[in-house]
This record gives structure tokens, C-alpha cells and sequence, in this order.
């Protein structure tokens, strides 16, 4: 019988099977932040455990609140700082080198095809989008995953969802994968892994799969994976040129982490891209979505562009091509988080930057920052965010607020309309005078 | 051998998320006790109110997808430092569930008719007690003269977690650290 690529990596990474339905892996990278890793360095020490599998396979970041905002984060990032010191774990990246994780740990290479990662995070997924098994965990799992380099998973069952047809101009990964959680629900793919295929995924740039496995947890998934080809190695290929003759080798290499033809899926849902338009959430669940069109005039009080789901290049690209030369409405707080130093200094090179602080918005150093309610952007009861980031929960970016989800596009436009609304790159919306 | 649960209470909602259970902005506590007070903040329910509802509640019983969301294991830890130890519902979002069961709590799915009974019967009585029997494999729910009883299934390793006190536990013994399957 054909194999997944979810079972593949199982099958290659196979430590123990403590019952049935449950597969213990080893782990080719444990990755850390400073919010739900310093509760299980605290538990470590407590109980006289304080060492990790391998230090050159653990990478950890300070991002959700940097610089440390009070004493309390101050804190969080010491005991990360000092850990990551102690046990010469040199791939730790703080103020000046941090970005949010999810971005910057792609950016630096670290995760590669048919690699099983795990992180204390539930974004974690969005590192599939390599053709690896990158499932979020608690704090537990993450401790016995530095100690002991291993998680255990149930038996992988895996939901293929194929997006045929092409992206219509204007239209993004965004707004691909609210339509299929806004299509399956918020557990439409809960204890499943979520297996992209079809031309319009082949079709998107790494940047764009990363978009579209980061949210697969918000449909419940353990993971979101698309298959390894040639984009994935030109991403990778200066962390991997030594390994293989050249990027054909590489790609042909990386087609052993591909699905098998007969490969048994259990649920497969296809979805048409071709006649998706601009999404955006209107309540409190990433699965109550509508077309923009719908949501027009909508008001708000802030627009948040970054995140691990949309604060890359690409992003901050189409943004800025939606603000150049206009100013965002007096009302709105815009606020662009560039998710990584990288990214940061690209746009600024690129002169987006420029493009953003002309336009009106505060450019923020790389952080999760206003995502989380946690820093740099927390709204007041009452308030409405148009935001490019994941989560639309109640008092996710602080108490009482609301937050729409949307595309970086549709986020810059509604930045200057002062309300939801359509960007220009859309064909369909009118440019307003 | 363990019993879960006691005094409970019932949260009629779906996709009850892991920032309405402990809301980010305690997520700067590196201690578990500190969460005692935020259990729930956040939760939007008709007529709900944590500091009242939640005082001496040792059981939860919920609707579909309890614990989606952000992967914070401080979810689990504002349960567990407040008591409760048992979380009964149709389904769990697989990370909060681990976390239940890695913590050595648990997370008890049954079928959502027999959720439905529950809610039906006593959602609105007070004094409700909700306890889980393992050996038993056993859910006794009910008050004053009126007992259901609604039996259960644990998978080996759940339950090898519970009897272990945790992953950490149960892991520490069984593994060695980096070893791979063949090298
Ligand atoms: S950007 Fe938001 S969703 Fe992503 S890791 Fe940071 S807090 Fe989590």
C-alpha cells in the first residue's frame, strides 16, 4: 500500500511503538521560544534533568516580547538566554538577530525535507510547507524533546486537500487557506495532517506554502505539508549545496519525501482557486470567513502587517505596493512588523520601508508583537483590527477586541480606507479617487 | 487505582480556545501556580463568571474541539493549580489533550450524545459532581438521588501516562537521549 508523505517520515524516524495507535520519533530538531520553552527548562532543573539530547539540533529564539517589556519578559528571556549559554546551544538568536520563529528559522535553513521538528508552538506547522512533519506541542513534549530528542505522535491519518486553477491577480495563499478552513471548520482536520497538492500549491513560492500550512492548526491540523521540488531547493540550496552535486541531485533527492501514486488518504477535499476572491474572518473562529466584498466599510481602528503568517518579503511587498505615494486614514494605527532582521533589511533596501513610514504606519523591530496581544499593539475593549495574522480569538490581541484576518493586500487597503475594503490589486475594485 | 474529577461544571460551548482558557497576557509567568486566578478570564458564555462559577469546581464538561488553538500547556496548568483534573467532552484539539494527558490529567472524550445527555439532565442543577473512575473505566455524573453512569474507553498509552504521572516521567525511563532506530 502507498505511503503518505507523514507516514514516510513515521517510518524513517521510528523510535518505539508504546501502543498501537502511537509512534515515539526522534527528532531531527527541537526549535524554542522564550514563552513555553523557560517553563520546561524550570521543570528540567526542578527535577535535577538539566541537560539537552543535542545541543547543535536545538535552535531557540526570543520573539513573542523583545526587547522584554518588564520584568516578568526580562525574566523569560534570561532563563532562555542563560539555558541556551550553558548547554552551548549556538544557534540562539537574541535582540538584534531575533525574528519570529517560524520565519526565521526557515530563513536560517534549519528545517529540510522529511525532517520531524517540534516546537511549543502550534504555528510549528507552517515549517511543512519544506515536505517536513513539523507538528506544535506543549511544554511537556518540548521538555522531553530537549532531553531526550524524541515526541510521540498517534498513527498519522492524513487529509489531502489539492487546490487546482490558478491564483486570480490579487488573490493569495491567505485567501486560499481561509477558504478551506472557512470550507472544513476549525476541526475539520483536528489529530490529521494536512497534505497540499495540485498546480495552484506548485505554483506558490516557499513563501506562500508557509502561509498556507501556518494556519492549517486553525482547521485543527497537527501539521500542514506540501511536497519538496525545485522551489524548495533554490530556498534551501545555500544550506544544502554541499550535499548534493547540484540543484537537480537535490531535487530528485528530496522527491523520496514525495507521496506514493496509491498513497491512502482519509479525506481528500479539492478546492478551484481560480474563482476565489479577497477573504476576511468576521468573528471570533478563523472559520467564519466572507469575501471582503462583503465586509466592505466595515471600521477599524488598527491594521497589523506581519506575523509568521504574513510578515515575510513577499508580504511587505504587496503591502507597500497598495500604500506607495497614499496616506492610511487618520483614524487607523498602522503598524508593519517586518518578521525577521533579514526581511527588515531587504525592506528597507527596497525602499518599502520608506513606502510604509510615508504612508503613515509604524515600522516595529521583528516581533510576533501586536499577534498575541502581548506587546507593540494590544487593542482596548471595543476595538477593531484588520490584521494579516492567524487568530481571531476573543482578547487574542487584547480584551474585547476584534480581529479581522485577511491578506497583507486587502490589510493595506483597509489601512487607508479607514475601513475593510478590496485592494486595487484585485481587477473588480475600484481605485477610490 | 485513580479517580478524576468531583464538584463540576458545565461549559456549554464549542471550540472553547486555549487564550480564552489562559489569555496571553499571563503567558509571562514561568510559574504555574500564578495562573490560579486568570482561569478563564476570558471565556464569552451567557451568565458565566469564572470567579464565581469555577470556586471549588474540580470537573469540567464541554461541548466539541476543547483546547484549539495556541499550544500553551499553561492551559492544562490553570486547570490543574485550580483542581481541576478532569475535562470531559466530545472531542479535544490534539495539543491540549496531549498536554492534558502528558500533565498526568485527563481528557475524556464520549460520544457527543452522551455529552448531550449530560448537559440535558443536569447542566442546570447544582451540586453536580462528574467523577472518572479508571479501573472502572467508569464516569459517574450527578447529584442528590440522580446518578449516571457512563462508561469509558482509555487507549494503553493514555493511560500508561496517568499511571506514569506524566510523559516527562513515563519518557525519563524509556528512552535514551538522540539514540535512532538502526543508528
Ligand atoms: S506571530 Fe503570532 S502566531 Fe506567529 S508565533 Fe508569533 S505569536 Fe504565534
Amino acid at each position: 500500500m502507498g505511503k503518505t508523505i507523514a507516514e514516510k517520515i513515521f517510518e524513517a524516524h521510528l523510535v518505539d511503538r508504546p501502543a498501537e495507535d502511537v509512534w515515539v520519533l526522534s527528532l531531527d530538531a527541537v526549535f524554542c521560544h522564550e514563552i513555553t520553552t523557560p517553563p520546561a527548562i524550570l521543570e528540567l532543573v526542578r527535577r535535577g534533568k538539566d541537560r539537552v539530547f543535542d545541543p547543535a539540533r536545538i535552535k531557540a529564539v526570543i520573539d513573542h516580547v523583545t526587547p522584554a517589556k518588564d520584568g516578568k519578559t526580562a525574566l523569560q528571556g534570561k532563563i532562555l538566554r542563560d539555558w541556551a549559554r550553558r548547554h552551548g546551544i549556538r544557534d540562539f538568536f537574541d535582540v538584534g538577530r531575533n525574528g519570529v520563529c517560524h520565519v526565521l528559522f526557515p530563513e536560517k535553513g534549519f528545517v529540510r525535507p522529511g525532517y520531524a521538528v517540534v516546537m511549543g508552538d502550534s504555528h510549528t506547522c507552517t515549517n511543512g510547507a519544506f515536505g517536513a512533519f513539523t507538528p506544535g506541542v506543549g511544554t511537556t513534549d518540548l521538555a522531553v524533546a530537549i532531553l531526550k530528542g524524541v515526541c510521540a505522535f498517534r498513527t498519522p491519518r492524513t487529509m489531502k486537500i489539492t487546490l487546482s486553477g490558478t491564483l486570480p491577480p490579487g488573490v493569495f495563499a491567505k485567501d486560499a487557506i481561509l477558504a478551506v478552513i472557512g470550507r472544513i471548520g476549525v476541526d475539520g482536520a483536528t489529530d490529521r495532517i494536512v497534505e497540499f497538492d495540485g498546480p495552484a500549491v506548485e505554483a506558490m513560492d516557499m513563501e506562500a506554502r508557509m502561509t498556507l500550512c501556518n494556519m492549517t492548526v486553525e482547521a485543527g491540523a497537527t501539521c500542514g505539508i506540501c511536497r519538496p521540488d525545485e522551489k524548495t531547493v533554490d530556498f534551501l540550496w545555500e544550506f544544502i549545496r554541499g550535499d548534493f552535486a547540484d540543484r537537480k541531485a537535490a531535487a530528485a533527492a528530496f522527491r523520496r519525501w514525495w507521496p506514493d501514486p496509491d498513497a491512502v488518504y482519509e479525506q481528500e477535499i479539492a478546492i478551484d482557486v481560480s474563482g476565489l476572491e479577497p477573504l476576511a474572518t468576521f468573528g471570533y473562529k478563523p472559520d467564519q470567513v466572507k469575501p471582503v466584498r462583503e465586509l466592505a466599510g466595515t471600521p477599524i481602528d488598527q491594521v497589523f502587517i506581519g506575523s509568521c503568517t504574513n510578515g515575510r518579503l513577499s508580504d511587505l511587498r504587496v503591502a507597500a505596493a497598495v500604500v506607495r505615494g497614499r496616506t492610511i486614514h487618520p483614524r487607523v494605527r498602522g503598524i508593519v512588523c517586518p518578521a525577521t532582521p533579514k526581511i527588515y533589511a531587504a525592506a528597507l533596501r527596497e525602499g518599502l520601508i520608506e513606502d510604509f513610514l510615508q504612508a503613515g504606519f509604524c515600522v516595529t523591530h521583528p516581533t510576533c508583537g501586536p499577534c498575541l496581544g502581548m506587546s507593540t499593539g494590544v487593542l482596548a475593549e471595543g476595538e477593531v483590527c484588520a490584521s494579516t495574522s492567524n487568530r481571531n480569538f476573543n482578547g487574542r490581541m487584547g480584551k474585547g477586541g476584534m480581529v479581522h484576518l485577511m491578506s497583507p493586500a486587502t490589510a493595506a487597503a483597509s489601512a487607508l480606507a479607514g475601513a475593510i475594503a478590496n485592494s486595487p490589486l484585485f481587477p473588480g475594485t475600484r481605485r477610490t479617487p | 487505582m485513580k479517580t478524576f474529577g468531583g464538584s463540576a461544571r458545565f461549559l456549554d460551548r464549542a471550540d472553547i480556545n486555549t487564550d480564552e482558557i489562559i489569555p496571553a497576557r499571563y503567558l509571562t509567568e514561568v510559574e504555574r501556580a500564578a495562573l490560579k486566578p486568570f482561569l478563564l478570564e476570558d471565556l464569552r458564555l451567557e451568565g458565566f463568571d469564572p470567579q464565581r462559577d469555577l470556586a471549588g469546581c474540580e470537573a469540567l464538561i464541554a461541548r466539541a474541539n476543547f483546547g484549539c488553538g495556541s499550544s500553551r500547556e499553561h492551559a492544562a496548568w490553570a486547570l490543574e493549580v485550580n483542581g481541576i483534573r478532569l475535562v470531559v467532552a466530545p472531542s479535544f484539539a490534539r495539543i491540549f489533550r496531549q498536554n492534558m494527558f502528558n500533565g498526568g490529567l485527563l481528557a475524556l472524550e464520549l460520544p457527543a450524545a452522551a455529552i448531550d445527555g449530560l448537559f440535558r439532565r443536569f447542566a442546570r442543577r447544582p451540586g453536580i459532581r462528574a467523577v472518572a473512575d479508571l479501573e472502572a473505566g467508569l464516569l459517574e455524573v450527578g447529584g442528590e438521588g440522580e446518578v449516571e453512569r457512563v462508561p469509558f474507553e482509555l487507549g494503553g498509552f493514555e493511560r500508561a501516562l496517568l499511571e506514569a504521572g506524566g510523559w516527562l516521567e513515563y519518557a525519563d525511563r524509556r528512552y535514551e537521549a538522540g539514540k535512532r532506530k538502526g543508528g
